[in-house]
């Protein structure tokens, strides 16, 4: 077997084994260098695992044929949902060597890297499988490290956040669990592409009804889905900044890819959004987490609080896409993802130079910003200007797919709502572009802004410009990939 | 079929969503933090049963291979099925690593707040927030204590 | 008869789950969840599930228990009295009736010709003789034919003992130390305890190591040897002290020897990715005879997470009593 074969099993074991040779090497500058290359290097494998994959690529764990064994099995959407993650992990790890420096207690450093690798291992893990039961042990992974990040944050608040979402998330952990088992039971195997042929003959059963209920309801915990989105602000408000960089990033991606593989890969369209009419709770759903998510955003006192109410809202937009139930909404959901993992994490990377300088993320703090720290203050315009989704960045591209997918699913209302919920993401941007600019009343002094502070945001707000400027290849790997996961299993 | 012996036939299911459903009740009605662990722990030990339940086949025997000889295996014996109970296995040792995270962030709590009540936790959060936007500790104590009153 | 066993314990289950619920003394909650685990155990093997029923004595009644008390040690044990919430009712009455309703469509308890006996599990009952020819097929299916899962397992373990001392070590030693017990009186001036933990010890140990090498054979492997393993050293440092353990295993090993075992399971992995094989693939191990090396390679998998998940159990309890009244005294935030 060659190594591009092994590349998917690669890219998980990678961060997986390197964080227990951290635990054991300790000495803070090598754990340090080691983490930063590791993560990179599953970021350039994930880039040629993308690169290559045309048609699913199917691997045999412990050399067992599937259904027996566990198989990973990758397909364009998977290779490009590792793509997002592990690059997001990789440049908000950046940022991630100042602050576990700041947060964690002494000695422990090597810890916290060894959790962020675990976290990593966990969403690729996830992400790669193609065994429903594999799924939760590494949804499992992620999620234990995650609440033991979520902690490190500066304010004990970050404490009962972390509790919080630990409750919450093992309840919807555990409310996957039993939708596996349900369909376990009814069709006796585990693997996906072979649920997917025996739920054909099961899924008129009410226990099936019942399986496909408990995992919809469990994954939407655990994407902040509306209205059990109640773990998220304080948990992305609360943990430090590389971690809400890397979770705004990545996580939600993760557990969002999970429930298109639920709805196109085990069921299929035609049954959920046909028989099962999930789209007229869906959609509703996700208008409401549009809106009411942008409008809290609008009220938040502190800017991380302000992008965590603006997450719920886009998660909104992700789920409506979804909710369409065409192939042009799922690409529009793919382009979505793109889009929100660079301009989310971008606009978290701008609040971690802000909270270093500043010692708060308050916006009131932030007043007369633009001439305290004019080049952070711009970045952060940037990265709110692609939240909004003005033309020449990556929101522009993905809202408009998606409200060209709403109005080709004959959803005119819905583009409407589109438009108008990103009317409300000016509100909440311009309150923080008005105490910045035009607020100067008790401005402190100027602030030394160290160049390679604003690499990370740097980076990421440049992806985001590129993808709005050159949609080309995003709008080629979105399309493909939809083609492929809306056909059903490959 | 008869629906009684039906009905006979699902029982423990029935039992086993019961017993879900208190670890669950504990899990989002107390306040105290370590108990919602410890519903926490009833919640999955329940789900572990209903996979248990599905392992088991009537009048077979534990999944081991008996030997009638060395070597050969002894002919017409029904196993129950081993795949649930190594799911399981995974699912318990899940559940005793997410007690000992919780229980460590619990232990913080305490710490932190001199309080694992859900209720007090929340009372201080909300102080902190009003000293925070500057409210005198007499004055955020007054709004906290109206609060109350209205409760 | 079995049958009415089962309905009997069922019952003392749920007494259980209410009891632990209205019982207002955490510590007595907790020692409750104990008897909890071990009425679930005696389920599960009527169930036949014999190494679940195994891990769940050893892991619920034994590991959690311990937790629990170390951290109520910590903190006050009187739960503070709450309402009983109508909304919380609500919500578990409406997830439960849409449980129930799931079950009808489902074939009975015990049922023979159930789907979930018909398709994959065949392969495990009739091939796995030849193909790994272990009797305990549970540990046939642990460790080879899922063997991913298991490791993924091990890394939660892992992930754990990595979560639990971030949030809550110390560095240092233990100057302030409490007994897990929160009786500030050292059980080690008690003589009778002492006596017969001494007596104990060894064969606690002994156990543990049967139960890891038995686990081809019976119930049992690597996680029951593991906890059964830190159990004896928790026992040595509820008698005698963290401060006397840590002399025997000094913290900083045994939190490297957390990772030891995670990097001997994926050092399998990657020897037969190395050999041409798949992952985990354990032909690899011996490709001439591909059940032999099977064999090796279960029991390499299981020593590792034997060694991981003991030491992880014993650096939880380590950063739990060391916590002690430092945590209160120097409050980091």
């Amino acid at each position: 077997m060659s190594l591009l074969d092994h590349l998917p099993v690669l890219l998980v074991i990678g961060p997986l084994l390197c964080a227990p040779l951290l635990v054991l090497i300790r000495i803070p500058s090598v754990v340090r260098w080691l983490a930063q290359a590791v993560v990179t290097a599953t970021a350039a494998g994930a880039f040629w695992l993308v690169q290559t994959v045309n048609e699913p690529i199917s691997y045999r764990m412990g050399g067992w044929t599937p259904p027996v064994g566990i198989e990973y099995r990758v397909d364009k959407v998977a290779a490009l949902v590792a793509l997002v993650v592990t690059s997001v992990a990789a440049i908000a790890l950046l940022i991630g060597h100042k602050a576990a420096r700041d947060t964690v207690i002494k000695g422990r450093l090597h810890l916290f890297y060894a959790a962020y690798l675990l976290c990593l291992t966990g969403l690729l893990g996830m992400t790669m499988t193609g065994d429903a039961f594999n799924v939760f042990v590494f949804l499992e992974i992620s999620s234990l490290s995650t609440y033991a990040l979520v902690a490190m944050g500066r304010r004990r608040n970050a404490f009962v956040a972390a509790f919080n979402y630990l409750v919450l998330g093992t309840i919807g952990g555990t409310f996957v669990l039993i939708g596996i088992g349900l369909m376990f039971q009814m069709t006796g195997t585990l693997n996906m592409a072979d649920l997917a042929e025996r739920l054909v003959e099961a899924r008129d059963t009410r226990t099936i009804h019942v399986a496909l209920a408990f995992m919809l309801i469990g994954l939407s915990v655990k994407l902040a889905v509306f209205p059990l989105h109640q773990w998220l602000p304080n948990a992305y408000a609360e943990s430090p900044s590389a971690v809400s960089t890397f979770l705004a990033g990545s996580a939600t991606k993760v557990v969002y890819f999970q429930l298109m593989r639920v709805i196109f890969t085990l069921f299929g369209a035609s049954y959920i959004f046909g028989e099962a009419r999930l789209g007229t709770l869906l959609v509703p759903l996700s208008l409401l987490a549009m809106f009411l998510g942008s409008a809290a955003a609008v009220y938040q006192s502190s800017l991380k609080r302000l992008l965590a109410y603006s997450s719920i809202a886009q998660v909104g937009y992700l789920t409506l896409a979804l909710a369409l139930g065409t192939e042009e909404g799922l690409r529009a959901g793919l382009l979505h993802l793109m889009a929100h993992a660079v301009t989310k994490a971008g606009m978290f990377a701008v609040v971690a130079i802000i909270v270093d300088r500043l010692g708060t993320d308050h916006i009131a703090a932030l007043q007369g910003l633009s001439r305290r720290m004019p080049i952070t203050a711009g970045l952060l315009v940037l990265g709110g200007i692609g939240l909004i989704g003005v033309p020449g960045t990556a929101g522009f591209v993905s809202k408009l797919a998606l409200v060209d997918a709403a109005l080709g699913a004959e959803h005119v209302f819905v583009a409407g709502a589109i438009l108008m919920s990103s009317l409300i993401a000016v509100v909440y941007v311009w309150r923080v572009v008005e105490v910045m600019y035009f607020k100067t009343e008790s401005e402190g002094p100027r602030l030394r802004e160290r160049p390679a502070s604003f690499v990370p945001a740097g980076i990421f707000l440049a992806l985001m410009l590129g993808m709005g400027l050159y949609s080309e290849p995003a709008f080629e790997l979105a399309r493909a990939g939809a083609s492929q996961l809306f056909g059903g299993m490959p | 079929m008869s629906p009684f012996l039906v009905s006979l036939g699902l029982w423990n299911y029935w039992l086993v969503v019961v017993l879900m459903m208190v670890g669950l009740y504990l899990v989002i009605a107390k306040g105290n933090l370590v108990k919602k662990l410890m519903g926490l722990n009833i919640f999955q030990g329940a789900v572990i049963m209903l996979y248990v339940s599905m392992g088991k086949v009537s009048g077979g025997t534990a999944p081991i291979f008996i030997e009638s000889s060395p070597g050969e295996l002894a002919e017409g014996i029904v196993y129950s099925n081993p795949l649930p109970h190594v799911l399981m296995l995974t699912a318990i040792v899940v559940g005793v690593a997410t007690t000992a995270v919780g229980l460590a962030l619990a232990v913080r709590i305490r710490e932190a707040y001199g309080t694992v009540e859900e209720d007090d936790v929340t009372r201080i959060q909300r102080l902190d927030e009003l000293h925070e936007i500057g409210l005198s500790a007499r004055d955020a104590l007054r709004e906290l204590g109206s609060e109350g009153e209205e409760e | 008869m079995s049958f009415s066993i089962e309905m009997i314990l069922f019952g003392f289950l749920l007494v259980m789950a209410v009891v632990i619920g209205k019982q207002r003394n955490l510590f007595a909650a907790s020692m409750l969840m104990g008897i909890f685990s071990l009425i679930a155990a005696g389920l599960f093997s009527l169930m036949d599930a014999q190494d679940v029923a195994f891990t769940e004595a050893s892991v619920g009644a034994g590991m959690s228990t311990v937790l629990f008390l170390a951290t109520l040690a910590l903190m006050p044990n009187e739960e503070k009295e709450r309402k009983f919430s109508w909304s919380a009712l609500a919500v578990v009455t409406v997830t439960g009736a849409a449980l129930i309703y799931g079950t009808i469509d489902m074939p009975l308890y015990g049922d023979p010709l159930a789907p979930v006996h018909q398709h994959i599990a065949t392969h495990f009952l009739e091939d796995s003789w030849t193909e790994i020819g272990l009797p305990n097929i549970v540990t046939s299916v642990l460790a080879s034919y899922r063997g991913f899962d298991t490791f993924g397992e091990l890394a939660v373990v892992f992930t754990a003992g990595v979560g639990v001392t971030l949030i809550l070590g110390i560095p240092g030693g233990y100057t302030d130390e409490v007994s897990p017990t929160g009786n500030p009186v050292h059980i080690n001036e008690m003589p009778v305890v002492r006596a017969v933990s001494k007596a104990l010890l060894p064969f606690i140990l002994l156990f543990a190591l049967y139960v890891q090498a038995h686990g081809d054979f019976g119930p049992g492997g690597g996680f029951q040897a593991g906890v059964i393993l830190a159990t004896g050293y928790i026992l040595y440092a509820l008698v005698w002290g963290s401060t006397e353990l840590e002399r025997v295993i000094p913290r900083g090993v045994v939190e490297r020897i957390t990772s030891v075992g995670v990097l001997f399971y994926g050092g399998v992995g990657v020897f037969s990715m190395i050999s041409g094989f798949s992952f985990l693939d354990y032909s690899a191990i011996d490709p001439e005879h591909p059940a032999h090396g099977q064999h090796l390679g279960i029991f390499l998998v299981e020593l590792g997470v034997g060694i991981t998940v003991s030491a992880v159990m014993i650096v939880i309890y380590y950063v739990f009593t060391a916590r002690g009244v430092r945590g209160l005294l120097e409050p980091e935030r």
